[in-house]
């Protein structure tokens, strides 16, 4: 399935047959990828498909256990992330690692300051060089501003401009667009055409298909660990790619059993938090899906925490089976029967040193004890239920769940918060980071407890899980609601223009 | 596979089609007849291996080298005596483990403690009734762990910082109270409690204050549900937050103890010695964030236990007793508290870094084709649980 | 289309601008508020005791906090890495004892030696206290509680009880501290001296960014390619060669020594740096901040003495400060983010 090389007969850098495997899982199998200079190479594959072991293994944060590593047809072997940028390969992030008390020019020459003939940092040449850097990139950013306090944005210019500052030849962008408006990335565009022109070579990874065919000359697919296929970007299309990506019909990935959509539960109006989101207004009924689809940072996260009494609103109403109601604590969430599963599982879902039974009953705490005191028996008991409903597997109750897999884990969360017998559920990004076999059952799971009447708010970067799981589709832009559809009316489309804020232009 | 996992764990499912593979009942069974037996061997093996058992080999030598250096240290009026002069420390030790745990710490307490013992002597110098004057003093303990309390959760301040301020200006509160001057006549019922005993037997009173206090705080920290969230925030403040626990009040809740208990502390320290100076207990805190670290607690939270800490808590005790008869003083002591505390926080490092060397060299011989299970707890590729391991801390 | 766009740049461009002042002026106001706190002490002060404002008096409070300083300097640097020496106490203790204790057994011994010896002693002791933190991955407080311990204990063990008097050594250690340099008292040119160097070279070298680097993100720094063990080395080195150079002077100015001297001087260390703006949790700060904050703490010190305020306060008065900067710093930085999230107002 290899296609010629565009330009030059050497890959610049070459992965040959690497494998890496953590514990009992193979995260990488045989894997061949190659990257030429002047090229936009789009890496691909659902979460957890190995996508980022492979970047690791590129930046020198890992050693593959098998396979060869070639730069310029030589066999390497990177051993820290030091030795891969020495190697001209530099690695712009989805959330970038800085210095934000330093200023951005600081950033950008970090460890390789251009120096005078005393050995002192030239601090004049620094700024001027990095002005220049970022002007030949038609930027225009405070090379004095410290980095705190810049847009996601701008952050990754100040890491493209430090490794175009250390002359990389290989450019690894680790879904650069997650995090940005539609003007941002309009702008890195911009720019990757600019470095594509200078003969650097780009590993574009990403699961927007739109941007990669936009992009990209070549597209190597992932999944589960191995590749699927490398191929022009001509000769495949968006469906096609999904096809490989999944390896199956799209439909039988998302059960969604239809259920009775009842009174109204939930309702939020006009409610509005500076800088995050703004007047944003809609009901929930008992039985019913509600997708909440948009861009990474649209607000809906934000959104979802003041749900949960983890952030105040600053104006606007929240009414619970119509009466107004005040959450200002996660306490006072759950006293109104609201349960928030977070999206960062391992941050905010799980306590990781716990074992699976504790992180289950650590919410219903007052259940499993007595004169509180709490009684193991009792404790086991609800925890092995859950544990059971939700064929949590790979561990025993008593065992932390820091060895469980992905999924299991979002089971495990998921079961510590039906423990609480909720009536609303707010699923933020249920499945990001999951197996696909996982990734089936959390949305059987969620479609079940639709159907036994529970409210869910489910919020999901990936349209076809809201497409196929929503009764309705409700859809946020820059912080403020941009479309509501209809689970009849709602497509890719549709969705992702108002996702994108387009669809408000059109009318 | 169901039936195998005691031995070993079924392998993580990553394939799809097998996804619904029938393991997680037969899983759930097994773990409640586990929980019906109660643990059994595998548990006791565990133990043998633990750090409090450790801790008891240290105890033993340490046992061991005071005999040697003394012919009067295996006495019952020495034991006594070693128990009485820990008491203030094992006290503050209590709700020190607690803080610890819950992620933050309290250097103030010896402040608090020279504090109260000041106050109880000016109050009770100047006519106040003693019963009244130790409630005062137990009220001012409260009020300086609300102060404490109060910065670290409202301001969101680090306690390090927090109580480091509040060390030196408690302990300067103390001074302008009494200046350089003492209160040493207090009433023989005070001081009888201080250095008397349980009649018939040589246990000091104090003792039987801490045995109760000691029971009570290991109930709480290891079998109620306030113990079981003091665990969570310090494991994972931020998780701990999502699921409901406050977070805020519970700490300020043990800052509020922590002084209480200083407090108490100081009032036992009064009576001992019957005498009140701002001096009192000077540098104490070294002494219980020790006993505290070494007896297995996390120092940056998380993990610890109360059995552990009253075993260090000995092994200090026991150590200073000996190495006093041996006519070595104080200063010199330090030298081996301030080893032990180092050792205990590099030893199980330098061991685990042993540790994964090793098995990063069995991996590479062994390839990608074997690999225990229970690596992958270890070597998933999770930046955060690298990070902090790599910043210095995570033992045991 | 196109005038939306261009409306758009310009207020991002508004936003810039608006951001770099508040963030530049919020850099300055840590050590432009202490000057103003100072200037306050001096005006309250001098009105109620003319003899405040004299040279003489000045001096004093410098003389007072030169080797304080001097230990400051050292921690300042540890601190930005994001950790913390708590040993400097013991050992300045230590070098002050050991130094003054060869000088009364070897009278003859050049002061030059001894000043080598106390450097040397004392970065012995800083590179144990870095071989822990940086290759035994103990944390920094932990470790130094450690050595406080350690080093006060072995600084006992030497003592055995004894202490060097001022008729034991001879004059020419003595006036380490007494001579002046240039009219200047010795002691704050040294200080002084110690402060620029090594602010310039926090400034003019690589690893002094490093320093700021490693302590702003950790995980930015290893990504980076710094070598963090060695970076945390080098800084518990300096400032335990720092803190040795500090011992000796204390030995030279306060003649008498025991095994006691410096205790507790670690607290008034870290209390001047943080006062001084270096933020406990690394990566932000500096040493000229560091030395305003001794200045400060030690300009108080002073005006309670002629105040005739008892000396009693001096420590409470201390602690207070470390909470009142800090919490000083909690609100300043809460303030800004607000000001930041809604400067992105949609």
């Amino acid at each position: 399935m290899e296609v010629a090389a565009p330009q030059a007969a050497v890959p610049v850098i070459e992965l040959v047959g690497v494998s890496k495997r953590f514990g009992a899982i193979q995260a990488l199998k045989e894997v061949d990828l190659s990257l030429y200079a002047g090229e936009v190479h789009a890496l691909v594959g659902e979460n957890g498909a190995g996508k980022s072991t492979l970047v690791k293994i590129l930046a020198g944060v890992h050693r593959p256990d098998r396979g060869l590593l070639k730069i310029s047809g030589e066999a390497v072997e990177l051993r820290s992330p030091a030795q891969a940028q020495a190697a001209g390969i530099a690695v712009i992030h989805q959330e970038p690692t800085l210095f934000p008390d330093l200023d951005v020019a600081e950033n950008v020459f970090m460890g390789h300051q251009p120096r005078d003939r005393l050995g002192r940092i030239d601090w004049r040449r620094m700024y001027r060089e990095v002005e220049q850097l970022l002007q030949s990139l038609g930027v225009e950013l405070n090379v004095y501003l410290p980095v705190r306090g810049l847009s996601v944005a701008d952050r990754q210019l100040v890491e493209i401009a430090r490794a175009l500052s250390q002359d990389a030849r290989v450019l690894i962008m680790d879904e650069p667009t997650a995090s940005l408006s539609p003007r941002e990335v309009e702008e890195l565009f911009t720019i990757v055409e600019q470095l594509r022109a200078r003969q650097v070579a780009i590993l574009f990874v990403s699961h927007r298909l739109e941007e990669v065919f936009r992009l990209a000359s070549r597209v190597t697919v992932l999944r589960d660990g191995q590749r699927v296929i490398t191929a022009p970007a001509q000769d495949l299309t968006p469906e096609e790619t999904v096809r490989h990506m999944v390896g199956r019909e799209l439909a039988a990935l998302f059960p969604k059993e239809e259920a009775a959509v009842g009174e109204v539960v939930l309702e939020v109006r006009h409610l509005s938090r500076a800088g995050l989101f703004r007047d944003v207004s809609f009901q929930l009924r008992r039985g019913e899906i509600l997708g909440l689809a948009g861009l990474v940072g649209a607000g809906r996260t934000e959104v979802a925490r003041v749900l949960f009494g983890i952030d105040q609103a600053e104006s606007g109403e929240i009414l619970v089976d119509g009466r107004p109601v005040s959450i200002r604590s996660p306490r006072e969430a759950m006293r109104y029967g609201i349960a928030y599963v977070p999206e960062d599982r391992h941050q905010q879902g799980l306590v990781l040193d716990f074992s699976i039974a504790r992180n289950i009953t650590l919410s219903i705490l007052k259940r499993v004890a007595r004169f509180s005191l709490i009684r193991s028996r009792q404790e086991l008991k609800i925890a092995a239920d859950y544990a059971e409903r939700l064929h949590v597997r790979g561990g025993r109750l008593t065992q932390p769940v820091r060895a469980l897999s992905g999924g299991n884990q979002q089971k495990v969360v998921l079961g510590k918060w039906l423990a609480t017998e909720p009536r609303i559920l707010i699923l933020d990004e249920p499945t990001r980071g999951i197996d696909i076999g996982a990734k089936a059952e959390v949305h059987r799971i969620v479609s079940e407890l639709a159907a036994r009447g529970l409210a869910i708010l489910l919020i999901s970067s990936e349209l076809p899980e809201i497409l196929a799981m929503s009764d309705r589709v409700l859809v946020m832009h820059e912080g403020r609601i941009s479309g509501l559809f209809s689970r009849a009316e709602a497509d890719q489309e549709k969705v992702m223009l108002a996702a994108t804020g387009q669809n408000r232009q059109s009318r | 596979m169901s039936d195998s996992s005691e031995v070993k764990r079924p392998a993580l499912n990553l394939d799809a089609s097998s996804a619904a593979a029938p393991s997680a009942p037969a899983l759930a069974k097994e773990d409640r007849r586990a929980a019906a037996s109660g643990g059994g061997l595998a548990h006791g093996l565990a133990w043998v291996r633990s750090w409090e058992a450790l801790l008891l080999v240290l105890l033993v030598l340490s046992l061991a080298l005071g005999s040697a250096l003394s012919p009067y240290f295996l006495s019952l009026s020495n034991f006594s005596l070693l128990i009485s002069d820990m008491m203030e420390k094992a006290l503050m030790a209590l709700t020190m483990t607690l803080i610890v745990i819950a992620g933050e710490i309290d250097l103030s307490v010896a402040s608090i403690l020279g504090l109260a013992s000041v106050v109880l002597g000016y109050t009770w110098s100047h006519g106040l009734p003693l019963g009244l004057a130790i409630v005062l003093v137990l009220l001012i303990g409260a009020l300086c762990g609300l102060v404490n309390g109060l910065a670290v959760t409202r301001l969101g301040l680090p306690s390090l910082v927090v109580t480091l301020g509040t060390l030196a200006l408690f302990r300067g509160l103390a001074y302008v109270v009494m200046g350089d001057q003492a209160v040493s006549s207090f009433p023989p019922a005070f001081t009888n409690f201080g250095f008397g005993t349980v009649p018939g037997t040589l246990i000091p009173w104090p003792f039987v204050l801490f045995v109760a206090l000691a029971l009570i705080f290991s109930l709480l920290l290891h079998r109620s549900t306030l113990g079981r969230q003091i665990y969570a925030i310090g494991s994972n403040k931020e998780a701990a937050r999502f699921a409901g626990i406050r977070v805020e009040d519970i700490k300020l809740l043990l800052f509020v103890l922590s002084g209480l208990m200083a407090a108490l502390a100081g009032v036992v320290f009064t009576a001992r010695f019957s005498n009140a100076r701002a001096d009192n207990a000077l540098g104490f805190e070294l002494d219980v964030v020790t006993i505290v670290l070494l007896g297995g607690v996390n120092i940056f939270g998380g993990s610890g236990s109360l059995p552990g800490v009253v075993l260090s808590l000995l092994i200090i005790g026991v150590l200073r007793n000996a190495l006093g008869l041996a006519d070595i003083s104080g200063d010199i002591q330090n030298i081996a508290v301030g080893a032990l505390l180092i050792l205990s926080v590099l030893g199980p490092n330098v061991v685990r870094r042993f540790q994964e060397a090793a098995s990063r060299r069995r991996a590479a011989e062994k390839g990608p084709a074997g690999g225990p299970a229970h690596g992958a707890a270890r070597s998933v590729p999770e930046e955060t649980g690298a990070a902090r391991a790599r910043e210095g801390g995570q033992r045991r | 289309m196109s005038t939306t766009t261009t409306r758009v740049e310009e207020s991002r461009r508004r936003a810039l601008s608006g951001g770099k002042r508040l963030v530049a002026l919020v850099g300055r106001v840590r050590e432009l508020g202490l000057i103003v706190v100072l200037l306050a002490i001096v005006a309250l002060v001098g009105l109620q005791t003319p003899r405040f404002l004299t040279p003489g008096n000045f001096e004093q409070i410098l003389l007072s906090i030169a080797i304080l300083a001097i230990v400051a300097v050292g921690e300042t640097m540890v601190i930005l890495t994001r950790n913390v020496d708590l040993s400097v106490g013991s050992t300045v203790g230590m070098t002050a004892f050991v130094c003054a204790d060869v000088l009364k057994n070897h009278p003859q011994t050049p002061v030059i030696l001894i000043v080598l010896l106390g450097c040397a002693l004392g970065a012995v002791l800083g590179a144990v206290n870095g071989l822990i933190v940086a290759l035994g991955r103990v944390p920094a407080i932990v470790a130094t509680l450690g050595t406080l311990y350690l080093y006060r204990g072995l600084d006992s063990y030497i003592a055995g009880g004894t202490q060097v008097s001022a008729y034991d050594v001879p004059d020419s250690f003595l006036s380490l501290a007494t001579t002046h340099i240039l009219g200047v008292p010795a002691l704050i040119v040294f200080a002084a001296a110690i402060a620029l160097i090594f602010a310039y070279l926090l400034r003019a070298t690589r690893t002094g960014r490093e320093l700021y680097a490693l302590g702003s993100n950790p995980e930015a720094a290893r990504l980076a390619g710094l070598r963090a063990e060695r970076l945390i080395f080098l800084t518990f080195l300096l400032c335990g060669l720092l803190s040795g150079f500090a011992g000796v002077l204390w030995g030279a100015r306060f003649a008498t020594v025991d095994s006691g001297a410096a205790t507790g001087l670690e607290l008034q260390v870290i209390a001047a740096v943080v006062v001084g703006g270096v933020n406990i949790f690394g990566g932000s700060g500096t040493i000229l901040g560091a030395m305003l904050g001794a200045i400060v703490l030690g300009t108080i010190d002073n005006a309670l003495t002629l105040l005739k305020l008892s000396q009693f306060w001096l420590q409470a008065i201390d602690g207070a400060a470390i909470l009142a900067a800090v919490t000083l710093d909690a609100l300043i930085t809460r303030w800004l983010q607000r000001r930041l999230r809604s400067g992105r107002q949609r």
